[in-house]
């Protein structure tokens, strides 16, 4: 890990009012409820959950894509939170984002040429030797051919898209790359040609990556750390090594064992932790532990009081009143 | 001895103004009862079409269809592609079922969950509309929806989505079929409810001896439920046999490149993926040769440019193990490093 962060996140919170006629009745859904992590500069750190854990919201938070509720987010060095969109600007061409959908997040009415020139009439940048050569160069560089320069996205396959996307958010050399589910919408043979081009792009330009997923193998395979999230809290963070080859997060655990692994005499070995139930509605969260109403090993500590985030090793830190892997009931 | 369901030649091509897209082609499988036949493929491979057609769920005006599927039920065999459409029509939710991958799609918004499925038990079945309700409650409860007999009122979107599946669940096995066709029934699902639901198909699959049909594009899903797998690309069957021969002494360079190129949870290490360069073929005007040819990075070891000049028949290349490819069972394995003994 590298000793300076280029993200530090503390105490993120974004909340939103949804619902109600007029003005009343409304519910406030806490997607994220006090998040605290960081990411390396050239470190790839994965954010994991199922849908409505709030992951993706972390993600736009970060961008100030949403202004967060509370919590700063600390940008190579600098509180980002109460920015105003006029200062962000210049901050975001050091910070750029990939989506998910290829299909949603290219407009089909602009050339490819047109798409990644925006970043720099937004930021009246000229790079050297002029834009379309900058353009060629980046379409060269996310294995696009520099021709193709004037066609329009529905010329192009999925993978192809989101390689547009990348050279879009690579425009203005930023540092880090937020990156929300950027191959789940990809084929199986098509993912990994997006996944091997993020991680040469990372150590060709030292970008930092927050990846957000649901896929955990592909999230295993990409990051340095990852962070386990469930219901706007975060669960339990670790190196990947240590995350997936020792979880001690009973939520962990279960994620985990619900992953099919392609080989078939592992499977039928497997003792899988079938979680019963569905995740409960952010608006209206369980008491004490967010996880206690599926957790096989909940007590009533878990209901009463919410576990605090502790550094268990100085890689390792966790959530939960009762670990895995210790002999407490 | 006869399967419960012999595909057999049966292509399906839909005409469009810019060519017939072949999107099942001459594609023959099995699965007998209790037993799970998985088939995999990427997006437009063309692992939906054959099973729609079976279903009798394509226009028949503006789809050419050939071959044949056979049921092989008690009173006799019956073609589902050349019988009439009425008796496919009374063999749809009785015999043969389908559930699909989006639930908030497949049920109405504007009918209770219970209405939904009592109004497929009362198509096979006599009774009051108090008995469909009743049933609707009953098969509720077997696929694991808690308090059933008052959430048989509640409408979709009160549902989440693993629960709106097993709504989905619950309407196809109202009338006890036989064979379960399950396209992509976990997909839009996270993976904690996605092992809910195979469990949960498994255990009623067990319990009603049925045979099942799943789709799917994850070979993790199909290491975890299938007996028998087929393998797809560019609307062909590729390779199939049993699982194990499948992952462990696969026959053919897509299925070898697909396994090589996904990341497992259980493999640490930053080692690079092993993609497979290029992108699925159009289903308009095929190449000739074999369609995985310009993917492959074996086709210099076939003598004479065969591969892009003549497409390898399905060969049996084991006991009942087929593969579409001209390489030997030796040259793959030496090729792939896959043992070829068992």
């Amino acid at each position: 890990m590298s000793s300076e962060n280029i993200l530090e996140l503390r105490g993120l919170q974004k909340h939103f009012k949804v619902g109600g006629a007029f003005g009343r009745g409304k519910t406030l859904i806490k997607a994220v409820d006090g998040v605290d992590f960081t990411v390396g500069r050239g470190e790839t750190v994965g954010l994991v959950g199922e849908s409505g854990c709030g992951k993706t919201t972390v993600g736009r938070t970060v961008m100030k894509i949403y202004e967060p509720t509370a919590g700063s987010i600390i940008f190579e060095g600098e509180d980002i939170s109460k920015l105003s969109r006029k200062d962000m600007k210049v901050r975001r061409s050091k910070m750029q984002m990939i989506f998910q959908d290829p299909y949603a997040s290219l407009n089909p009415r602009h050339t490819v040429g047109t798409i990644i020139e925006a970043a720099y009439i937004i930021h009246k940048i000229e790079p050297a030797g002029g834009r379309v050569k900058a353009i060629q160069e980046l379409l060269e560089m996310v294995g696009l051919n520099p021709e193709h320069i004037n066609r329009f996205p529905h010329e192009f396959s999925g993978g192809q898209r989101q390689r547009i996307g990348i050279a879009r958010a690579l425009a203005l050399k930023p540092h880090l790359i937020v990156a929300d589910e950027p191959v789940s919408a990809l084929d199986v043979s098509i993912q990994a040609q997006v996944v091997n081009l993020l991680d040469d792009l990372q150590k060709e330009l030292g970008l930092s990556y927050l990846f957000v997923a649901h896929d955990l193998s592909v999230v295993q395979h990409i990051s340095d750390r990852v962070v386990v999230m469930y219901l706007g809290k975060v669960m339990e963070i670790a190196t990947t090594a240590e995350l997936f080859a020792n979880p001690r997060h009973p939520y962990t655990k279960a994620l985990l064992s619900a992953v099919p692994i392609p080989d078939p005499i592992i499977e039928r070995k497997r003792e899988r932790i079938i979680l019963t139930g569905d995740l409960p509605s952010p608006a209206n969260p369980p008491t004490g532990c967010v996880f206690s109403t599926r957790c096989w090993k909940a007590q009533d500590r878990c209901i009463s009081e919410a576990p605090l985030p502790i550094q268990i090793s100085p890689n390792h830190t966790l959530a939960c009143h009762y670990p895995e892997g210790t002999d407490t009931p | 001895m006869t399967k419960f369901l012999e595909v057999k030649n049966l292509s399906v091509s839909f005409p469009t103004e810019d060519g017939l897209v072949k999107a099942s082609n001459d594609v023959s499988y099995s699965v007998d009862l209790g037993k799970t036949l998985a088939i995999v493929g990427e997006s437009g491979s063309g692992k939906s079409v054959s099973n729609l057609a079976i279903m009798g769920l394509h226009n028949r005006a503006t789809t050419q269809i050939s071959g044949s599927a056979f049921l092989n039920l008690d009173e006799g065999p019956i073609d589902v592609i050349t019988a009439p459409e009425e008796t496919v029509r009374r063999l749809r939710g009785k015999v043969m079922s389908m559930i699909f991958q989006d639930p908030m799609s497949a049920l109405h918004p504007y009918f209770s969950v219970g209405n939904q499925i009592a109004e497929a038990w009362s198509l096979y079945n006599e009774g009051s509309k108090r008995d469909g309700m009743k049933r609707a409650a009953e098969m509720l409860d077997l696929v694991g929806i808690p308090s059933a007999a008052d959430r048989v009122k509640d409408y979709p979107h009160q549902f989440s989505g693993g629960m709106r599946q097993r709504v989905m669940i619950a309407m196809a096995l109202v009338n006890n079929p036989k064979l379960l066709i399950a396209d992509e029934p976990t997909t839009a699902l996270d993976v904690t409810v996605q092992s809910q639901i195979l469990k949960l198909i498994q255990e009623i699959q067990k319990e009603f001896n049925m045979a099942v049909i799943l789709i799917t594009h994850d070979l993790g899903v199909v290491a975890e439920v299938a007996d028998n797998v087929c393998v797809m690309y560019g609307g062909k069957i590729v390779e199939t046999s049993a699982i194990d021969e499948i992952f462990y002494r696969s026959q053919h360079p897509y299925t070898t490149a697909l396994l090589d190129s996904i990341p497992r949870v259980d493999k640490f290490g930053s080692h690079r993926l092993k993609a497979i360069s290029g992108q699925p073929p159009s289903l308009i005007g095929l190449p000739k040769g074999c369609s995985f040819a310009p993917r492959c990075q074996f086709v210099s070891h076939v003598a004479g440019s065969r591969c892009t000049t003549e497409d390898p028949e399905l060969t049996e290349k084991a006991k009942d193990h087929f593969a579409r490819c001209f390489l030997s069972t030796e040259q793959i394995h030496t090729l792939t490093g896959r043992s070829v003994t068992a």
